[in-house]
């Protein structure tokens, strides 16, 4: 039974299809794995609703009238919300709410029978890079290092990467705002797609940086996430800044050959203590992608240096202003003020937030609401935004020049052990040093586990494509996973 | 560069204890300074992004499309008296 598991979400479909296996059994087996783990990847089981789900999936299925991913047992990250089932966003300040209506990212799946396993936890409100949630506990790896220490599955979506890493799920949601699906994908080996901004419907997901976020797939294959993207992505009116454009059939798009496609590397992705493992590494799936055709081109993204920056004054001061929302008072959790205040309903919001947020939101939230303030907002905020439309443009240069994809390392060092991450937080923030530029751009980007570090951990790189060209860019990751081979975990 | 914690603590409507607002400080102006790094980039004549990917605003009929769901959207709140958000007292 439990070898099922170690099926990709490809295999599994097309063993659903030929009625070789039921979605129940399947969903029983996930079930099982989840039960019987201690990685903390969920935040809420709802093994019931799955059952359902699966038994309806079974039904479909012997009628042969079936979605993309029907009968596949997935998980869902806990920031998008699902009718009926707890949605807490990864937060205490959400601890009891219930959403009385769906994410249409998890509608489309819902439509394309997908199997809803659970909640998935995450860094709080999705700011963090190593899912230690004060709330409701970290996250572990399944890889462990070769000194035994426990490792962080990176975040924030650390809990859908160590869920399908750990074979309890075939696929989860994720989001991405500077790194949130990349970074885990990376550390946790498998793979992970920021679509272009605009490709998936944000209607329903609980927002942080609006300009920024996006939902994308994270699966072990590339295939996978070809399919499941498939099944995330649509446009959706209830999104203004979704996009209208058909959704192509990824899958197709798959499996051509890559000869004479360019792919740039960039001078400026050397970080600062970069260890020489990923510089290897990095110099490998260079070597890749020439073995399969394709021609390497250096290319020069000048702004890069100032994308990490940018991104701590555009994506606090957004998160400032959509967190104004949890104030007591609709939803959430409320503290009274004290029985002498002067000015309850003021304080009632202050204790209510200050109880509700952990350190790092709080700190966020200030730096918003710093940055937004009078005075401040022209130096902060404006050149921010200014500074963005060069990142970007450096971005469509290249792609003019010729380019079709960028390669780089996603991340700049393997996963840490917990209880080992950086105190200081700008140092915490240099873990996105990679994957926020192409989150500034708005472009699509895919880590794919390309290797293991000397100690055992893994290792992701990263392609870089041209917006809603998610398909060639899926085409290009797929000669990197070939030659990768890389060996996932089985059960 | 020193920051006003307090004032910054107030915009944001969040209460901080004494005794965190010193360390707290000593945060904040760590990212500040990490960011101020901003100012050396020459933005003359950029425009500020607005949209990261080209975009029209949509326009849509203006009628209603939702609504009578005043239970469903009380479902959640701390407190309420009949189908209204219940607050603190605010005027005597």
């Amino acid at each position: 039974m439990s070898d099922l598991l170690n099926l990709s979400l490809t295999d599994v479909v097309s063993k659903l299809k030929n009625k070789e296996v039921s979605s129940a059994e399947l969903t029983e087996a996930s079930i099982q794995a989840i039960e019987t783990s201690d990685n903390g990847a969920f935040i809420t089981e709802t093994p019931e609703l799955a059952m359902q789900m699966a038994k309806a999936a079974d039904v479909r299925l012997a009628k042969d009238d079936i979605g993309l991913i029907e009968g596949v047992p997935i998980g869902v990250k806990d920031l998008f919300n699902t009718k009926d089932v707890r949605t807490t966003c990864g937060s205490s300040i959400l601890g009891n709410f219930v959403p009385p209506y769906e994410s249409t990212v998890t509608q489309n799946l819902r439509d394309q029978g997908g199997v809803f396993l659970g909640k998935l936890n995450m860094d709080e409100f999705a700011m963090g890079s190593a899912n230690l949630n004060p709330t409701f506990g970290p996250v572990k790896n399944p890889w462990i290092g070769k000194d035994g220490k426990s490792l962080v599955p990176g975040g924030s979506s650390g809990g859908s990467a160590a869920s399908v890493a750990s074979n309890q799920v075939f696929g989860a949601t994720g989001t991405d705002t500077g790194g949130s699906i990349r970074q885990p994908a990376a550390f946790c080996g498998i793979t992970g797609l920021k679509p272009t901004y605009g490709r998936c419907s944000r209607f329903g997901i609980i927002a942080f940086a609006s300009s920024l976020d996006q939902a994308g797939p994270m699966a072990r294959t590339v295939a996978d996430n070809a399919l499941l993207l498939q099944a995330m992505a649509s446009y959706d009116p209830k999104d203004s800044t979704s996009v209208d454009e058909p959704v192509p059939d990824y899958s197709s798009q798959l499996g051509y050959s890559i000869k004479g496609k360019k792919i740039g590397i960039p001078a400026e992705y050397v970080a600062d203590g970069m260890s020489e493992e990923i510089h290897a590494l990095w110099q490998q799936g260079r070597v890749w992608l020439e073995s399969a055709g394709a021609e390497i081109v250096e290319i020069s993204l000048p702004h890069t240096k100032y994308a990490l920056p940018c991104y701590y004054i555009i994506a606090p001061a957004e998160a400032s202003s959509n967190l104004s929302r949890y104030d007591g008072v609709r939803y959430g959790v409320r503290v009274d003020p004290a029985a002498d205040s002067d000015d309850k309903l003021h304080d009632m919001y202050r204790a209510s937030r200050a109880a509700g947020f952990g350190d790092e939101v709080q700190r966020r939230i200030m730096i918003g609401a710093y940055v937004l303030s009078a005075g401040f907002y022209d130096a902060y905020y404006n050149q921010a935004r200014k500074v963005r439309t060069l990142i970007a443009r450096d971005f469509e240069n290249v792609f003019a020049a010729g380019v079709d994809a960028i390669l780089t390392p996603t991340t700049p060092s393997a996963a840490f052990a917990i209880g080992e991450q950086p105190s200081d937080p700008v140092q915490m923030y240099l873990n996105d040093v990679f994957t926020v530029p192409t989150s500034m751009a708005g472009l699509p980007g895919i880590s794919i586990p390309s290797g293991l570090s000397a100690d055992g951990k893994p290792l992701g790189l990263q392609l870089i494509g041209k917006p809603f060209q998610e398909g060639n860019l899926m085409n290009i990751a797929q000669k990197v996973e070939e030659a990768a081979a890389f060996p996932y975990l089985g059960v | 560069m020193k920051i006003d914690v307090k004032k910054v603590a107030n915009l944001a409507r969040i209460a901080v204890p004494e005794e965190r607002l010193e360390t707290l400080g000593q945060e904040l102006e760590a990212i500040v300074g990490f960011v101020e790094q901003l100012s050396e980039v020459n933005t003359d004549g950029v425009e500020p992004m607005t949209s990261v990917v080209a975009m029209t605003q949509r326009l849509r009929e203006d009628i209603v499309t939702d609504g009578d769901k005043a239970e469903q959207i009380l479902a959640n709140a701390p407190d309420r008296v009949s189908d209204f958000f219940a607050v603190p007292k605010v005027v005597e």
